[in-house]
């Protein structure tokens, strides 16, 4: 390396916290979300939905909105039934209504659409629609929905005879029967994670332009995978491929929400195509809550074996998961119940055993969204209210039976009970820092202090490790299409470059981060690099951005396609430096001769090249694709440690501190990175503390408005002291980086859960189920017993 | 803004009753007729084509649509455009001058204070407004006055920050 | 979120506003801070076929105090100027401690406390102080004024005794005889939640002697619930531990709250007895920081 290598943070490479690129128009206000969209010639899509849970469909009469002055089309399920559209294919190998035909299957199903000039217009013409229902039995939860009578909830179905989905197993049963015979000790617990919603402020919607002259379908839309979409509308609306673009502008939060199909998408679609104009359909916010993909909603059973010296013998968990009336998760084909057998990767546990059970029910269909990996937060939610609960059972200290049975640094690579193959971390030196951070053995003190006083502290610990950046083609497939990621990189002449990809930022920062791997395989300039996403005519194929998968397989191609062009760029040196290529060395900007480093290129000298001084036989220009496969999950690992103080008369609780320890290999841009943990933990804390949705008997929605899905505000939340000590990188990432952007959604909510559980220790109370709303937490205080089941129902029934 | 539908109807339709108003936006005079029922965050997205104003929720929660009316921030999307007649509107798009961003917007870049930045316009408007008031908030003044705008990505950890950035910006520049 | 199609007038005199509403016949709506109003009209729960819009009317912003210590809220008095008021935080304890628990700080730059109690929403938080502290509201119609305590204001859920061509312009507090005290606390799980259990306390002191007691809860019933046993056990006595015990035990029977996803009967009915404990135990008047969360919530100003 010379002198005249570049400085990489001073050109926006790794490590920079490069202010945001994608800022300069959000502060302004000129950011191009879907709703901002304005076409020639564009109508407006309202929905009406469903009022009743289960019902069957005896009429629909949609004469009077015909008539209201300003619309243009009323669809119907049957309407849609004719051109073979009235259901869709899901991304789970099921199918989904798109407008009800037989029977509506959750409150808020969609059942007709009108187009008009106007949005008000439509929703006045919704209005008359006139339709008739047939109510019917209504199941709520699995349990009601496995009960010998209950109604067949998919009798559109062939081959459905019940209400089951699907029933799932991984592990080893016998070896984790035996390994429970010898136990010292079992622990048990009974959790139930309630429904929960990513709900970002950005509501779903599409505009959907069909061009006659052109044949060609463009649709506006809100998407975390455009080419996903792409492919499900060439499969629905027998559009080709080549002739539909997906054009995902700027989003206003995914969180998962937004991977999904919706049928509002397929009737703007139809919409448009039947009407030649383009069709913009934005949904509110009930509509979001009520009908698009939800979270959670699974009740998970556990037990540890234990030997008395704190060992982990074998883990079991079974698992209910409620779907609502459509599977329509976007998960890995293989993989039913998403990864949640990633739980207890971290910990060296010899032996396991799941069994999972999928069941529909009259709700709102999804399970897998919302900051989840992939249902990781399940997986992680169990295993660390397992593990605090076991450490009781035990008598052990929180911290000593983590750290007991922790993977150690030097076992990696590491199959855990389930079969996945952890790589990398250090996982005990986290938790030091966790601990040290949050003054573990003062706080100790503190609370054993405070109880003379009446006064409840605790303190909660919870770490994870999890599977990210789905993943290789042997394993990871959704509808099939396997899931790597891709990108191109073009290099023009005056050195400037622009990269996309196929994934799709909704926040994330991929306009700034995208830039700063290229700054650090090329050395040129971040800032001489713009970032596109989310056409499909454009960017070349990816599965788009969600289970945080996106640093680690995206941003992987990023650096392959990078390292493509410097490979030809090398050749190029060499031909403007005239001497061979074995003679030529790189540093950041700028390749020399070895032997006379002062004589070198700089990159934008080669790109010059590239266009002008070509040796004989190359082809002209800079530019490289990349379709990244990755080779492995990469796992980063965090330790949150959260203290608390509950004041028992009230069941009130507040955050003292909340110290959260990332490793997640190298950070790109610690400051994005700190942005990510900082969101991820304040959802954590919402779902631990007042976030939910749930059904009353009827199967009416209980939190599908802002008035009753609570979302903190920034009164409640608490602030947050994050650590990046620990640094892993990952081995087999191009640039050691593993993504972070779920990591404290996964880990953070048992952090909470655990510590007021820990503050109430003393009643002997095992379990509160999330949300910890104040009422919950006084009744188990005050009866000393357990709060199981989402409000209002206290035991689900 | 004129409707033009096709006539698809025999029915006599009746005339729809629009309401003229003067009001100014972002230092702008405007007149405009509106159907009373016209939302004025509709006014603002759909008649004034300024989309910074974003749209969140249906029951008056989450704050993406706060403008400021007489320098006081409001829910635009729970005012009737009507009831702008005679009064002064800033958006997110009237927050900086010609060649200079405000410091509050600086200030949300320097701080990281937005990811997805869809409530972003909100909440600047409704920290003008404190700052406007109180020149040197505390981080818990910040917290209770941004109390009605969510966010779902940053945690309001950094937009706080953002906010006191500003703060200090605009008491050194007098 | 978009409501229905009606007519809208803007006058700009009370008198005006009176004509065009018996004009408007029943279904004619008046339109102050719009925060209540707009949201039922947007989901459709509401759609009066006339909005009579009072903003313009002259006059009607003010919150004043009389000599005698008579508080007078005008029609258009917003919530945020009684968060504001140094008037009311040195006067009136137990408003000062409800306005800034109102909604969000957005919504209060809007909502006005006359509206609010017309809209008699079960659940609204003035509603309990207004009764505590034994307001009135004035009303103006064709007929001339009058005045009607807020105890006989609401019929129902948003329902109250106005007629169709009543506007209500101002609320009442009457004066203090003794010294004032009180407070209010609500338990909200967010900020701009409803209450799962507000309790508002007026009291009037002499020496250390109580001279009027006002008790009212909020959402532990199907309307605001005055706790008149409670507020008769205090009057005549000096605050002690036993007869702060004695009104907490007596507001919590008072009380009639549902079992919902908010807690249960038993919850809120002990949450009751707890506010009220809290707001009798101080012995300086409350301040005015809110008290959404917490445990050690009653943080000093």
């Amino acid at each position: 390396m010379t002198s005249q290598a570049l400085d990489e943070i001073k050109i926006g490479g790794l490590g920079a916290s490069r202010k945001r690129v994608e800022d300069n128009r959000f502060i302004r206000g000129t950011g191009n979300y879907t709703d901002d969209i304005t076409l020639p010639g564009m109508l407006h899509m309202e929905i009406l939905r469903s009022p009743l849970a289960h019902a069957r469909i005896k009429s629909i009469d949609a004469s009077k909105a015909w008539e209201v002055p300003g619309v243009h089309l009323v669809l119907t399920g049957e309407m849609m039934a004719t051109r073979n559209l009235a259901w869709m294919p899901t991304l789970s190998y099921d199918t989904q209504a798109v407008l009800a035909t037989d029977k509506v299957r959750f409150q808020g199903q969609e059942v007709a659409c009108v187009i008009a000039d106007d949005p008000y217009i439509a929703k006045d013409a919704c209005e008359l629609i006139d339709v008739e229902y047939e109510p019917l039995p209504v199941i709520v939860n699995p349990r009601q929905a496995l009960a010998a009578d209950a109604p067949v909830i998919r009798d559109d179905k062939e081959n459905q005879p019940d209400n089951v989905i699907y029933n799932w197993e991984v592990g080893d049963r016998e070896g984790t029967d035996r390994a429970f015979e010898q136990a010292d000790k079992i622990s048990r617990l009974r959790l139930h994670y309630p429904r929960s919603h990513p709900s970002p402020i950005e509501c779903c919607g599409s505009i959907a332009d069909f061009n006659r002259s052109t044949s060609k379908l463009t649709v506006y839309m809100t998407s975390q995978a455009p080419h996903i979409i792409r492919a499900a509308v060439a499969m629905v609306a027998e559009i080709p491929e080549h002739m539909i673009r997906i054009i995902s502008p700027d989003i206003g939060g995914g969180f998962g929400n937004k991977v999904p199909v919706y049928p509002g998408y397929v009737c703007s679609i139809l919409a448009s195509i039947l009407l030649e104009r383009p069709v913009k359909w934005i949904e509110d916010k009930s509509g979001n809550l009520i009908s698009t993909g939800f979270a959670r909603d699974v009740y998970l059973d556990g037990e540890l074996a234990l030997r008395n010296d704190g060992k982990i013998l074998a883990v079991r968990m079974r698992t209910e998961a409620d779907h609502g009336a459509f599977f329509s998760d976007a998960q890995p084909s293989k993989f039913k119940i998403g990864l949640i057998h990633s739980t207890f990767a971290a910990y060296d546990v010899p032996v396991g055993h799941i069994m999972a059970r999928g069941t529909y029910t009259n709700k709102a269909p999804g399970g897998v969204a919302y900051r989840c990996s992939f249902r990781v937060t399940e997986a992680m939610f169990f295993q660390e209210r397992m593990m605090h609960a076991a450490a009781i059972d035990l008598g052990l200290d929180q911290a000593e039976f983590r750290r007991i049975n922790f993977v150690r640094d030097d076992d990696f690579p590491h199959r855990t009970p389930f079969g996945f193959l952890t790589d990398s971390g250090q996982y005990g030196e986290c938790l030091d820092v966790g601990l040290k951070a949050v003054g573990y053995e003062d706080f100790l003190r503190q609370k054993e202090e405070a109880k003379k006083n009446g006064r409840l502290l605790g303190l909660g610990i919870s770490t994870m490790t999890e599977p990210l950046g789905a993943g290789n083609s042997r394993e990871y497939d959704i509808l099939g299409i396997k899931m790597f990621d891709s990108a191109e990189l073009r290099v023009h002449m005056t050195g400037k470059a622009i990269v996309r990809t196929g994934a799709k930022t909704q926040g994330q920062g991929h306009e700034t981060t995208w830039a700063q791997i290229v700054a650090h395989e090329l050395g040129i300039p971040a800032e001489d690099i713009v970032v596109e996403e989310g056409d499909t005519d454009t960017a070349p194929f990816g599965m788009g951005t969600y289970a945080s998968r996106s640093t680690p397989v995206a941003g992987a191609a990023v650096a392959m396609a990078s390292r493509k062009v410097r490979a030809k760029a090398r050749k190029l040196a060499a031909h403007l430096l005239e001497v061979s290529e074995e003679d030529v060395d790189w540093e950041l900007g700028r390749f020399y001769v070895r032997s006379a480093p002062d004589r070198g290129v700089t990159i934008q000298e080669c790109a010059m090249a590239a266009y002008s001084n070509m040796p004989d036989g190359m082809e002209p220009g800079l530019e490289s694709v990349s379709y990244y496969d990755p080779p492995n999950l990469t796992w980063p690992f965090a330790c949150y440690i959260v203290t608390v103080e509950v004041d028992p008369q009230t069941g009130v609780w507040d955050v003292l501190n909340m110290v959260a320890v990332d490793d997640c290999g190298v950070r790109i841009n610690p400051m994005i990175v700190e942005g990510q943990i900082m969101g991820g933990l304040t959802e954590a804390y919402a779902m631990a503390n007042m976030q939910f949705q749930t059904y009353d008997a009827d199967g009416n929605c209980v939190g599908a408005n802002y008035m009753d899905y609570l979302l903190p505000t920034a009164w409640e939340t608490p602030g947050f002291e994050l650590h990046s000590e620990i640094m892993t990188p990952c081995p087999h990432h191009p640039i050691g980086a593993k993504g972070i952007g779920e990591c404290a959604a996964v880990g953070g909510p048992a952090a909470f859960v655990n510590a007021v559980m820990d503050a109430i220790g003393d009643t002997g109370v095992r379990n509160i189920d999330m949300p910890l709303l104040p009422d919950r937490v006084w009744e188990a205080i005050k009866y000393r017993r357990d709060v199981s089941g989402a409000p209002p129902v206290r035991s689900d029934d | 803004m004129t409707t033009v539908y096709d006539d698809l109807s025999d029915a006599d339709t009746g005339d729809v009753p629009v309401n003229r108003i003067k009001f100014t936006i972002n230092g702008k005079k405007k007149i405009a007729e509106v159907e009373p029922r016209l939302l004025l965050s509709h006014l603002i997205r759909r008649g004034l084509g300024l989309t910074g104003t974003h749209m969140g929720c249906d029951t008056t929660n989450c704050g993406a649509c706060t403008v400021l009316v007489d320098g006081r921030a409001i829910k635009s999307c729970t005012m009737l455009a009507v009831q702008a007649d005679g009064h002064e509107i800033t958006t997110i798009e009237g927050l900086a001058s010609a060649s200079e961003l405000h410091p509050l917007q600086e200030g949300f870049k320097q701080e990281h204070g937005l990811q997805c930045g869809f409530c972003t316009p909100g909440m600047m408007l409704a920290a003008k407004q404190l700052l406007d008031e109180n020149p040197d908030p505390t981080e818990e003044d910040i917290r209770w006055a941004i109390s009605g705008n969510l966010c779902r990505c940053t945690g309001y950890q950094n937009i706080v920050k953002s906010v006191l950035w500003a703060a200090d910006k605009l008491r050194s520049e007098g | 979120m978009y409501p229905s199609r009606f007519r809208y007038e803007a006058p700009r005199s009370l008198d005006e506003a009176i004509a065009l509403l018996r004009d408007g016949g029943d279904d004619a709506k008046v339109l102050a801070g719009g925060q209540s109003l707009v949201p039922l009209m947007k989901l459709r729960f509401a759609s009066p076929e006339l909005i009579v819009d009072i903003n313009n009317v002259p006059g009607l912003g003010y919150h004043r105090q009389d000599p005698d210590g008579t508080l007078h809220v005008g029609a258009l008095c917003r919530h945020a100027e009684l968060e504001r008021s140094a008037l009311l935080g040195a006067s009136q304890p137990t408003m000062a401690a409800a306005a800034p628990l109102i909604a969000d700080p957005l919504v209060r730059n809007r909502g006005t406390l006359v509206g609010s109690l017309c809209h008699a929403d079960p659940q609204g938080d003035w509603a309990s102080v207004t009764l505590a502290l034994g307001g009135s509201i004035v009303a103006r119609g064709p007929g001339g004024l009058r005045t009607i305590p807020v105890a006989d204001f609401v019929t129902g859920p948003f329902q109250n005794v106005l007629e169709p061509a009543e506007v209500a312009i101002e609320a009442v507090i009457p004066a203090a005889q003794g010294t004032r005290s009180g407070g209010y606390l609500k338990l909200e799980r967010r900020v701009g939640d409803f209450a799962t259990v507000g309790v508002a306390v007026a009291l009037e002191t002499s020496g250390s002697v109580v001279t009027r007691a006002g008790i009212a809860l909020t959402g532990v019933g199907g309307s605001t619930i005055a706790a008149t046993e409670a507020q008769q056990a205090l009057v005549g006595q000096p605050l002690s531990a036993q007869t702060i015990e004695e009104a907490a035990t007596l507001a919590a029977a008072a009380a009639r709250p549902k079992t919902d996803h908010r807690g249960s009967a038993e919850y809120k009915r002990h949450m009751v007895h707890t506010f009220v404990t809290r707001i009798l135990s101080r012995t300086e008047p409350i301040t005015t920081e809110p008290i959404t969360t917490g445990p050690i919530a009653e943080r000093a100003a």
